[in-house]
């Protein structure tokens, strides 16, 4: 029960962790991007249409290519929807939080349409997108992890997408804090006059963390749909995990090795009104808000605190123009 | 990299903040963009559904103003979107960044919903009603104040707090919905009062949806004259614009934030009564249906002006409906208003660029 | 690198001159410095140090003049430029990260090849540190510094990219003494070791136990540059402050002076601990001007914010109520508190469009400012300031296409008007200004004087910060002399002397106890 528990928490912490890495990327570097969830969806749907194709038109399923096609897919479709949030605050100075809720709008509106009028667009019979196929490639898990117990269970019965993420997390973990083009990110969210100054491309870094960013988080949508939840899209199903991401950057204080641990922690607040004895629906409801209310506990703690390695980027939020300093 | 410095690179073009530009000019790279929006959106449009698009356009009008039940609805849809907008510009006009108006229009509704089932038997309707009026408007305002007393004391980042308010709000409508629910564990209220119309708005000649733009309109005008007439609109500009001279002049600044986040929050709840008890009778956690975050985009794209706000909620809900019903039309997904809304935005957002800075290719320099 | 005292100059700039809008900056200056020398430029605020030595460093570009590198001309367009030839500038206000170490700031934006190593970057600053005798530790937060440690964060950061000539743009201004001896240290070290150093200051005695050459910066021109062992104090503030300048302001004698406003042992200190104001104590008048004159940064603005109640200070802030004779402390009283209690306090502070004005709303807005508490019930009540308008356009011949245009559109000039004329409007018998008439021109600057002359014969104190000695002396009644956040004597404007004042403003009573 605990490992499964556990196993459980896992597989709801893995688009969160997709999503708060790609965002604490992005917000590194000042950018405050809230179209994080609507990049999510599109990612998400990315993946569908690409392994819908795919097995539509393919008489027998190569493995690689029915992870790959959709994996691809994922990633040009959000690193579209990183390309417009930059060009529109990086290039035209636009407000970024107007900017990033009218990308949530078009991500999940775009996810949605899709889902629902795939089918129809493409001039399939099928009577609904079922990748099942696809996902259990995607699901393809080692061998042996049911041989070893809870062990393997927590540990070895993810997919490679789940391993991905923690991959990635540690590799941006790494790359923001033992490199130099880390540090030079860093500095550009930090006080981009100052890094204007040192000689560093704050334009350039700005777009390149930002799409970065919304791929690595166009991944969590992937997980989502192909892992989580076996290839089937549902309209709206993918909720608002992407609002949850953001909220974890906050939780782990823009450092993305604690986001693994938080995201994980997440994923078991996310479900943990599934194991408690004797709940009845809407308590289960009031559970369900556990995640916020730690978030909002987290805020005020480090904003009363004021402890300087616990605050966003200082620039956060605001654009660059060099000539009015 | 430091070689190539020596071959200076003149940048084709150089971007400079406009001091001014004349109101016609902005307005017309406006109209501009909403131009080159529709037809981008029309475009798309065609692409997916390989029509005439004349016609499409022909849809969207329909949809929007095709019927008089349409009409009605367009209107009713309008004011529910401008009423929030409203709510929100005092807020951003101080540049407080308040994403929270989804959570504060629930907890408005869950309050009205809430006294309409647990003392709708008991209570003459005016009482009710009353009870209804104060209870949103005060839950309203509580949902807004608990980000503003923060930021005020603690510089607490309200962006992030205020969007962490929306689900504690969302969870607990659904807290209620399931202890509300009707028939027990069916985890719908369904209509609340279905017979005795116990704390339903009242319905005047016999249009449904009257007395809720008639409120809006005058919530709008109220607003207007709140943001422009008196002290404490003056007072939130001026801190808007300059912190600094507001404590020069005396205007303590977290009083102002506090005060403002009561009003917006307020405003809010009353959104929320006017869903619940003025048009759907029923709660749920979709009751706000994404108004919260739309009003934003609406308030900022009218330079959070109310009137103008009008305007900007009119073009939102127009390409929603006309969206809509090209969707059905067309057996599409409903969802397609979303992407031409996204479209619009994404237009209207960027040209304020133009507006602000003036793009000017450089002469060749005479060395 | 061993110290190469060879003829050529390690840099020489020739009629250097820069124009902005229509303020010449610097005009046809020269200047230059071998290796292992330390030359000092010495001018009042505004006199273009800063200006020249941005273009060295690549900050500006000059319109005219040469610069050359080592004997070879050069062309400095950037920062990274300036790199290039070995040029690194130490900035007043310091370019680093806050949460970052001191290691970090330093590797910010190299471009150095091989592998990417903080531990490799703090053992040189080490090394650095060691050669020169800094006390610094790499991987401390630049948060948790001290100002002095902070600027040797800057000035590693320049050695660490091989820089043989070393800009300092007043080094000093933020450094108690002892720092500032040990900075002085460093500095002669770097000399000896075949660097050379030019470091800005308006400090006299700085300049004569440091520096080999001085270069006397006067308004923007090169006013000549002399060895530091055959010269003296006196020569140099008179290269200094120039000719004086007669300017033709009306100045009446004061009448009927009781006192108005008395500040005694007045302190102030940021939150960080550093002491800003110390022991201020002094009088002003009613029916006369008391010029306050200091280098920039001497504690002027935080003095005016500290009675205008903007900060909180301690000491006293006594005021004499012309009317009811009652006394009242104003220390620790909020502005609305202020006037509340009918104190009829005005201020004109320095930062126009950031305090004393909005940019974005227009004239009236702004002339409401400080009467929109007088509307009846919640509603504004324009009519008052749109009148009141009209007449400051009216008659301060404020140039503006309305009433209803956003300030920040008006020239300097027109703005200072618009805020001076509100301010005036109030018939204050305490009026402080804050350097009123910087960025102005002539004409402008005159309508102001005159204002607080009015003022002054009204019988109200006028206090008037500014910083040109010529304009403080032909305008104000008694001169306050500010130096480090201290007080460092009162003069009889008319009596007293340009060197006297110059003399008092870069060196207070303490530092002549040292010396």
């Amino acid at each position: 029960m605990w490992a499964e528990f556990i196993r459980r928490a896992i597989m709801q912490g893995i688009p969160l962790l997709f999503g708060s890495t790609g965002e604490i990327v992005t917000e590194k570097s000042g950018n405050l991007n809230l179209g994080i969830p609507g990049v999510m969806y599109v990612g998400g749907i990315g993946g569908v249409i690409g392994a819908f194709l795919y097995e539509q038109n393919a008489t027998t399923l190569n493995p690689f290519l029915a992870v790959f096609i959709p994996f691809m897919c994922a990633v040009i479709c959000s690193l579209i929807m990183g390309l417009i949030y930059c060009f529109l605050t990086v290039s035209l100075r636009a407000n970024q939080n107007v900017t990033g809720l009218a990308l949530t709008t078009f991500g999940v509106g775009i996810g949605n349409f899709f889902g629902g009028s795939l089918v129809k667009l493409a001039g399939s019979d099928v009577p609904s997108i079922n990748l099942t196929a696809t996902s259990s490639y995607f699901r393809a898990s080692l061998p042996f992890a049911d041989d070893l117990g809870w062990f393997g269970q927590i540990f070895l019965s993810h997919s490679f997408l789940a391993y991905l993420a923690i991959a990635i997390a540690l590799l941006a973990s790494f790359m923001l804090t033992k490199t130099r083009v880390g540090l030079n990110l860093r500095a550009v969210g930090e006080n981009p006059a100052t890094a204007d100054a040192a000689g560093i491309r704050v334009e350039l870094y700005k777009y390149v963390a930002t799409c970065i960013g919304s791929v690595i988080a166009g991944l969590g949508g992937l997980y989502y749909v192909m892992d989580y939840a076996n290839g089937v899209w549902s309209n709206d199903g993918f909720g608002d995990r992407g609002w949850l991401a953001i909220a974890l950057v906050i939780f782990a204080m823009w450092r993305p090795r604690l986001s693994i641990l938080g995201s994980i922690l997440f994923g078991g607040l996310y479900i943990v009104h599934n194991y408690i004895p004797n709940l009845d629906v809407s308590g289960q409801e009031l559970f369900k808000m556990l995640p916020y209310v730690v978030t909002i506990f987290f805020l005020v703690m480090t904003s009363i605190g004021n402890k300087r390695n616990a605050q966003p980027p200082a620039s956060l939020g605001l654009p660059y123009f060099r000539e009015e300093r | 990299m430091a070689d190539t410095e020596h071959k200076v690179k003149e940048p084709l073009f150089h971007i400079a903040k406009r001091s001014s530009i004349v109101w016609w000019k902005a307005w017309l790279i406006r109209l501009g963009a909403i131009l080159l929006a529709l037809i981008v959106s029309g475009l798309v449009s065609f692409l997916l559904t390989k029509e005439n698009p004349l016609r499409i356009y022909a849809v969207m009008i329909d949809g929007a103003f095709g019927t008089k039940r349409r009409l009605w609805s367009l209107g009713q849809n309008i004011a529910m979107l401008l009423c929030v907008s409203v709510a929100v510009a005092p807020a951003f006009k101080m540049k407080f960044w308040n994403i929270g108006a989804e959570g504060q229009v629930l907890a408005g509704g869950l309050a009205s919903a809430a006294c309409m089932i647990l003392l709708g038997d008991s209570l003459p309707n005016p009482v009710l009603l009353l009870i209804m009026i104060v209870a949103s408007i005060g839950a309203g305002a509580l949902w807004g104040v608990i980000p503003a007393i923060f930021k005020a004391r603690w510089n607490t980042n309200e962006t992030l707090f205020t969007l962490m308010m929306n689900y504690i709000a969302i969870q607990l409508v659904s807290f209620f919905v399931y202890k509300f629910s009707v028939p027990k564990g069916s985890g719908q209220v369904g209509i609340i009062n279905r017979t005795s119309h116990a704390g339903w708005l009242p319905v005047y000649f016999d249009m449904e949806y009257l007395l809720n733009i008639v409120v809006v309109l005058m919530i709008t005008f109220v607003v207007y004259v709140y943001l422009n007439q008196t002290k404490h609109g003056y007072e939130i500009s001026v801190v808007g614009e300059s912190e600094n001279t507001a404590r020069y002049v005396g205007i303590s600044v977290k009083k102002v934030i506090i005060r403002t986040m009561l009003v917006s929050g307020a405003i809010c709840g009353m959104a929320g009564l006017l869903l619940v008890a003025g048009t759907d009778h029923t709660i749920s956690r979709d009751t706000a249906s994404g108004r919260g975050f739309t009003a934003i985009m609406v308030a900022w794209m009218a330079k959070f002006n109310p009137f103008f706000m009008i305007l900007t909620s009119f073009l939102i809900v127009f390409l929603e409906k006309g969206a809509t019903e090209i969707s059905t039309e067309f057996g599409l997904n409903e969802s397609f208003s979303e992407i031409i809304t996204g479209i619009i935005l994404f237009f209207i957002i960027g040209c304020e660029f133009f507006i602000q800075y003036s793009v000017k290719f450089r002469k060749k320099e005479v060395a | 690198m061993q110290a190469q005292k060879s003829e050529v100059p390690a840099i020489r700039l020739e009629g250097i001159t820069k124009q902005f809008g229509s303020v010449i900056a610097n005009d046809h200056v020269d200047l230059s410095v071998k290796h292992g020398q330390i030359l000092a430029i010495l001018g009042e605020n505004g006199s273009g140090k800063t200006t020249l030595m941005n273009m060295i460093a690549g900050i500006y570009f000059p319109d005219h003049g040469r610069i050359f590198v080592d004997g070879e001309e050069v062309v400095i367009r950037s920062p990274k430029d300036a790199f290039k030839y070995g040029i690194g500038m130490i900035h007043q206000h310091f370019k680093l990260v806050d949460v970052f170490t001191a290691a970090e700031n330093i590797m910010l934006g190299l471009e150095e090849k091989g592998k990417f190593s903080i531990k490799q970057c703090e053992k040189r600053v080490k090394e650095i540190s060691e050669q020169y005798g800094f006390e610094l530790d790499p991987s401390k937060k630049i948060y948790e510094m001290s100002v002095s440690e902070k600027q040797t964060v800057e000035i590693i950061k320049v050695l660490y990219r091989n820089a043989n000539i070393l800009i300092l743009d007043e080094p000093t201004a933020v450094l108690a003494p002892q720092e500032t001896e040990k900075l002085f240290n460093v500095l002669r070290k770097m000399r000896d070791d075949g660097k050379a150093i030019i470091i800005i200051t308006h400090k006299l005695h700085e300049v004569l136990s440091l520096s080999d050459q001085v270069t006397v910066l006067c308004k923007g021109k090169y006013a000549g540059t002399v060895d530091t062992d055959k010269t003296n104090e006196s020569q140099l503030t008179e290269m200094m402050v120039g000719k004086k300048v007669t300017l033709s302001i009306d100045r009446s004698e004061p009448k009927n002076c009781t006192p108005r406003l008395k500040v005694d042992n007045l302190n102030y200190s940021l939150k960080d601990g550093t002491q800003i104001l110390k022991n201020i104590s002094f009088t002003v008048n009613s029916g006369e001007i008391l010029g306050i004159a200091g280098v920039a940064g001497s504690g002027q603005r935080e003095l005016l914010e500290c009675i205008a109640g903007l900060r909180k200070s301690e000491g006293e802030i006594l005021y004499f109520d012309p009317k009811s004779e009652e006394t009242i402390d104003l220390h620790s009283k909020k502005p609305l508190e202020i006037r509340e209690m009918g104190v009829r306090l005005s201020f004109v502070p320095e930062d126009r469009l950031g305090m004393g004005l909005v940019g974005n709303m227009d004239i009236i807005d702004n002339i409401l400012l400080r009467d929109y508490r007088n509307g009846k019930l919640v509603f504004l009540d324009k009519s008052d300031s749109k009148e009141l308008a009209e007449q400051i356009i009216k008659d301060l011949e404020v140039v503006t296409p309305n009433a209803s245009t956003p300030v920040r559109l008006l020239s300097g000039g027109n703005v200072q008007k618009v805020l001076v004329g509100r301010e005036i409007a109030a018939s204050p018998t305490v009026l402080m200004a804050a350097y009123p008439v910087r960025g102005l021109d002539i004409n402008s600057s005159y309508t102001i004087y005159n204002l607080l002359n009015k003022q002054k014969e009204n019988g109200s104190a006028v206090v008037f910060v500014g910083e040109d000695l010529d304009v403080l002396m032909a305008l104000s009644d008694r001169i306050l002399v500010m130096c480090a956040g201290a007080v460092s004597g009162v003069v009889d404007a008319r009596t007293a002397t340009k060197e006297e004042i110059g003399l008092m403003m870069i060196r207070n009573k303490h530092q002549k106890g040292n010396n």
